[in-house]
Formats: C-alpha cells, structure tokens, sequence
C-alpha cells in the first residue's frame, strides 16, 4: 500500500469517555487489505473473550478497502461486532453512501467502543468528531431521524447517516442499523449493539483526494473496469427488476419458502413477482455511491386517510427479494398493499425484515396448532396473509408488553425453546432464514457460513447449477465448493467489492487493480490471504463457543421437499464432517 | 458546448464526480466540479449541481478582479493567477455550482468538457452543442 494513502488510518471513539484518536495501521491493512480481513483483526484486538454482546466493551468495527473511491461497485462497508442475536461473531454489510463516505473523511476504518449514559450521535466530518446530544430524537422512527439530522449537519451529497429505530433502542437482538433511508446493517443486530452504547446514529462525510501509483494506469484501468460493469447481464438485471426478479425462478423451481415453510412453491407468487411490483409501486431507481448498476427499488403506496375524502398519504421504501420472501410468501400473503405497509412498519422500526418474517411465520403457525392463544398475543389471531394482524404484531414485538412478546423479540429459536414448535423454528446457527429451500446446499451454507447469510458462499448458487445440470455434488465435493466461494468471498469483502460485480472481479483484475494502490498481490497470494481471512473470522467464531459438532437443524426442511427433492439429513452431516476437516487444512 | 442535465433520470450513482476529478487526474472528490445530492431524503430524488453556462453569468460581474471571464456559447473562464480567493462567485451563484478548493483557496468551476457524460450511465446528463440559449 501507499505510504501517504488514508486508508491505513484508523479512527478509535470511546462514548465513554467521549473521546477518539487516530492510529496508522499499515501492518493489519497491508496484511488484510481492508474491510472484512481488517476488521476481524480490530475485533480480536478490542473485544473481550466472553463479553456480553449489549455491554459497553463490545466494540463496532466498520472497515472499507483500498479501492473504495478509486474503482466503481468498491461500495460496501462491512461492520463486525459481537452479535447480540448469535452470541457469536457479528458480521453485516452495508452500501448507500456508507463506504465512500468513511474513506473521504479520511480512515480505513471506524472502531466505536463504550457506551453512552445518555443518547448521543457521533458525527465525524473529516478529521473533526463530534459526539452530540441525541435526547430530542431518541425514540423516533429510521426515517425521521434522518430528516432532522440531515436538517443539522453539513456534508450533503457525500455524507452516510447511519441510524437505528425503537427495535435497536429496544434492544431487539435482530434490529438493523439503516443508513440513507433506503440500506441496511442488516442481520444479527448490529441495531442493538448501538442501542446498548445510547448511540442513535453516526454521520460521516468528507471530501479528499487519494494517491494512486501510476495515473495513466489507473485512468486505463478503470474504463476497463467499468465499461465491463456496464455490459454485463447482471447490471441489466439488478438495474431493471431488481433482486426482486427472483420471485418467479425460484418459485418454478419450487424452491420459494411459502407459509413457514410448509411449501416450497407458492400459488400466488406471480402477484408478488418483481414484475407485479415494479409495474404496481416502482416509484424511483437509486444507487449507492460509485455504482453505476442502481438496483435499489423504492416503492411508492398510495394509501388514503379513512377521516377525511381525497386525502392521501405517498410513502416511499425499497423493496428486494429478500423482503419480498420474508413478509410475502413465507407469510402466505399476496396482498401487496398489505405486505408493504408492514415492509414499511418494520423499516421504521428498523428491524431486520427477515428475522422479523420468519418470526411471524413461526408465531402464525404455533398459534394454528395451539402452542399459543390469543392471551399470549394479546388478543391477535394471526393469519396467514393477514397484514393487519401482522403490522400489530411487529410493534408488540418491539413494545413487549408480555413474556410471549418478549420472547418473540429474542427470535424463534429462543420462542420455540419456550412455547415449543422447535421442529418449524427456522433459524441456522441462531439466525432465522433467509429465502431459499432450494437444496442441501442452501441450508449447510448459512449453517456453516462464518456470519450464518446466504451471501457468505451462496449455497442456493450451487443447488440452482445442480439443478440445470441435472447432477449433484458429493458430500465432500459440496464442502469444498462452499468453502472456496466462502474463502474468495473474504476477498471480496475485504476490498468491499458489492457480490453484484463478483463477475467483473475475478482475481487478475483485482490484482490488478490493487496495484495501482500499491499492493502487489498475485492472484495466489489473494486466495491465500482469503483462506486466512476466513480462518481468522472462524477462530473468532471457536472462541466465542461456536462449534461444528451437533449444529441444530430444523426437521420441517427434512418434511418439506426442496427444488432438489427431499433433503437428507445423514448427507447434510456428512458434508458439516468434510466441511469440519478442510476447513484449518492448508490447501 | 454545454452540460444540459435530465435531473428525474438521475439514480444517484455519483459517477459523474468521480469522472470530473479524474479528468483532472486527481483521485477521489475534492477536485470534483459537479455534485449529486438528494431533495431532502432520497425518495424525492436528486439535484444535479453543476454550472449551467449562464449566458449572462452574474459571478462574472462580481468578480473583483477579473479572473472570471464569460466563454462563448455561456459559462466563464476562470484565470487562476488573477483570483484572489474572495469568494464573491461563490455567493453570487444561486445554484451553488462553484464549488471551492480548500487546499488552495480558489473557486473550481465546471468547464462544460463533457468527460462526465461519459460515465453517466443512464442519461441525465448530455453534452449541447450550442449552449444557453434558454436562459437570458
């Protein structure tokens, strides 16, 4: 790296003592790039063995890489903390204007520790922190307290607002982190890690110029890169549908989790499509910063006040697949109008929509059979489809007015331990699931993945190819798929690459590209720093009590045949097995 | 030559900023000449701010020394040597399209050389021939 490049500055901020300095870091940056390889190393620095997730010790990690404002799509900051939901390691990206912002204010990395007595919200302009009383909005809803911090600080069009909601205030241990309105920290609940330190948001802007080696290079190099990003199939998608346009494939294939996964194929899936969506509610496209692709979809619902004729509310939210499955098909619901004023409910609350989903759908189903009356939901019968009902039940879930509530606030591994219905409380590794029953593949992937996301070696990927070819991998063969995605993955996250150009990142060119920022590192030597990478981030995970052996797997995906059948339990351990045995092997 | 501007395309990817600093061969946004930012909150969408070539351009007639010069076909010239960093462009411009090198103290204007649309992908931006003939 470069001698005189920012990125190696980190900034270190104590809400306790309402202090932060500054600290060149060129010996974990250059070893780890940046982002998530950086990250973990400033997790096992600063978080204690054993520490309780909400305490003030728990630290925040956000890290960007080298490339973030020098290439497009290098757009991504990865945040790494103790995850109040698994107990283990927190891990969640995020886009907006989050990466390019941190790298303009001058650091690699952002590492926030202690925690407030009172509310506070940190705002760092370049090399000037602030910490600054955030009484008069504490308890107010994602999107306004973005308005009214937009309202009050400098830095417009090259600031991140990140900020939380009542469920991150509320200590909800799957509550998000919302920056831009529109992107998420989502998972794992880096939400309430803020709530613990009092801390409602963070603002960062900035404004600088960067070095590079050779100008003319990288001039070169960078129309290269993003006449490539421009012409590939994947902007074309993500740009026009969206994620969204995965609704219909994967419901053909049946593998759609439908009704808390008592399917896999939902009836009505083609009105939930994204092709139903953006012909009904796409309102507007936006990007992240530096990425000419767009793929945030915002919806635009038109709802009518009931007191008064000819007056209406717009609101405007984005919407994905992964919502879309959660709120739409996983909770039986075709009803668009509905399924987004509970999209919208849960964004304001800043909840993690796919937890806050798969919750609902287990609670509708453990009140079908009887596990819990309507005393439990204070007087809520849910139905599958039934927003209303629905959007109730979210604020309850944030309010927990009673055990049942409070419960369901802890996820639906900890419900199920209490009021049972174990056996259809779909959660991996203690994170509820996200969209995909399309295979072993899909579930051993975030069962075994370091931060338990369908993005960390995107086992649905490997059903869906199994599929068009017709033929499976070996249980060992599997493992070692996984693993390798995983690993390459490190690198990714490491430079901040978004997945959605993993295409146009194959390691020669990013190789390449990184030596135009003074890391001379060959594509094997990238694959290695993944390895360690992801080695590292597993010794975190050791440490913390995660282990391989007897990882707890829900019977319904055995009930519920996949888009590759039936799954097999004896195959999926036996894949865990090699996964176990390759995974501190050197390759 | 001008740049005339689409704002309701805009997705605000911020490429074009990224461009214009390297059109001048610097990295990152310091030197950048155009800014995207949203109408309170992004739902509204953006403003695109840079210089819109005003034929009659009123930072031209508060500059105190002459640094600032009208082009043919709208917008100005700024001859660095003669600015004396006052800031009075700044202030005169309504649309905030001068944007201020804190390193050097100068203004940085857009010089309509059109590389931003280039890297714009989704037509917000365009490059017009002739220029300003619209405003007065």
């Amino acid at each position: 790296m470069l001698r005189d490049d920012p990125v190696a500055n980190v900034l270190y901020v104590d809400l306790s003592k309402k202090s932060f300095r500054v600290e060149r870091r060129e010996d974990i940056f250059r070893k780890y790039i940046g982002g998530a390889g950086v990250a973990i190393q400033l997790l096992h620095e600063e978080c204690p063995r054993d520490c309780d997730a909400l305490g003030p010790e728990n630290p925040i990690v956000f890290a960007v890489g080298p490339m973030t404002a020098l290439f497009p799509l290098a757009s991504k900051t990865v945040a790494m903390f103790k995850s109040p939901h698994s107990r283990n390691l927190g891990e969640s990206h995020c886009g907006g204007r989050s990466a390019v912002a941190i790298r303009m204010a001058g650091y690699g990395a952002i590492l926030v520790k202690g925690a407030s007595d009172t509310p506070l919200y940190l705002a760092v302009h370049g090399n000037r922190v602030y910490f600054r009383d955030a009484s008069s909005v504490w308890g107010i809803d994602t999107v306004t307290v973005g308005r009214i911090i937009r309202e009050n600080e400098p830095g417009a069009g090259l600031r991140t607002i990140m900020r939380i909601g009542k469920a991150g205030e509320r200590l909800v241990p799957y509550s998000c982190v919302t920056t831009e309105t529109y992107r998420h920290f989502g998972r794992l609940g880096l939400g309430a890690v803020f709530g613990s330190k009092k801390l409602k948001a963070v603002v960062i802007s900035g404004k600088r110029s960067l070095p590079v080696v050779d100008m003319k290079q990288y001039r070169r190099l960078y129309d290269e890169i993003y006449q490539a990003v421009i012409t590939t199939s994947a902007m074309k998608k993500y740009h026009e549908l969206g994620t969204a346009d995965n609704v219909l494939p994967l419901n053909e294939i049946g593998g759609l989790p439908t009704k808390n996964l008592k399917t896999a194929k939902f009836e009505r899936a083609s009105e939930i499509s994204g092709e139903a969506f953006a012909e009904k509610y796409l309102g507007r496209r936006l990007a992240c910063t530096h990425c000419p692709v767009g793929c945030i979809h915002i919806a635009a619902l038109r709802e009518p006040y009931e007191d008064e004729s000819y007056f209406y509310k717009t609101s405007m939210f984005s919407y994905d697949y992964e919502p879309i499955y959660a709120l739409g098909s996983m909770l039986g619901g075709s009803d668009t109008k509905g399924m987004l004023g509970l999209m919208h409910q849960i964004e304001k609350l800043g909840l993690d929509v796919m937890s806050s989903g798969v919750i609902l759908a287990w609670a509708t189903e453990a009140q079908e059979r009887g596990l819990i009356s309507e005393k439990e939901t204070e007087g809520i019968r849910l139905n599958w489809g039934d927003y209303r009902t629905y959007i109730d039940a979210v604020k309850l879930l944030v309010e927990q007015p009673n055990e049942f509530f409070r419960a369901l606030a802890h996820g639906v591994k900890h419900a199920a331990s209490i009021y049972g219905g174990e056996d259809f409380a779909l959660s991996f590794g203690g994170n509820e699931m996200p969209g995909y029953h399309t295979g072993p593949a899909a579930h051993i992937g975030v069962l075994i993945g370091a931060r338990h996301s369908h993005l960390d070696n995107a086992g649905y990927s490997i059903d869906q190819k199994a599929i068009l070819a017709k033929k499976q991998l070996g249980p060992e063969e599997l493992a070692k798929a996984l693993l390798s995605e995983e690993r390459w993955r490190q690198i990714l996250s490491s430079l901040v690459v978004c997945f959605f150009a993993r295409g146009v990142y194959q390691p020669d060119i990013v190789s390449k590209a990184l030596s135009v920022t003074g890391f001379d590192l060959a594509p094997e030597v990238l694959h290695r720093i993944g390895e360690e990478i992801h080695k590292e981030k597993y010794r975190f995970k050791i440490r913390e009590g995660f282990s391989l052996d007897n990882l707890y797997l829900p019977k319904r995906i055995f009930e519920t045949p996949s888009a590759l059948g039936k799954l097999d339990e004896k195959f999926i351990r036996e894949v865990i097995e090699h996964f176990k045995k390759a995974i501190f092997v050197e390759r | 030559m001008r740049i005339a501007l689409d704002m309701e395309r805009c997705v605000g990817c911020q490429s074009c900023m990224f461009a214009c600093a390297r059109r001048q061969n610097e990295v990152g946004l310091s030197k950048t000449c155009i800014n995207v930012k949203s109408i309170a909150g992004m739902e509204r969408g953006f403003i695109v701010v840079v210089c819109r070539a005003c034929k009659n351009p009123p930072c031209v007639k508060v500059c105190p020394t002459g640094a600032l010069k009208s082009r043919l076909g709208g917008g100005v010239r700024l001859d660095i040597k003669k600015c004396i960093g006052c800031g009075y462009c700044c202030n005169a411009c309504l649309i905030g399209a001068i944007f201020w090198s804190d390193e050097i103290n100068k203004p940085m204007i857009c010089t309509h050389c059109g590389y931003c649309v280039n890297f714009c992908p989704y037509g917000v931006l365009r490059l017009e021939k002739k220029g300003g003939e619209k405003n007065a």
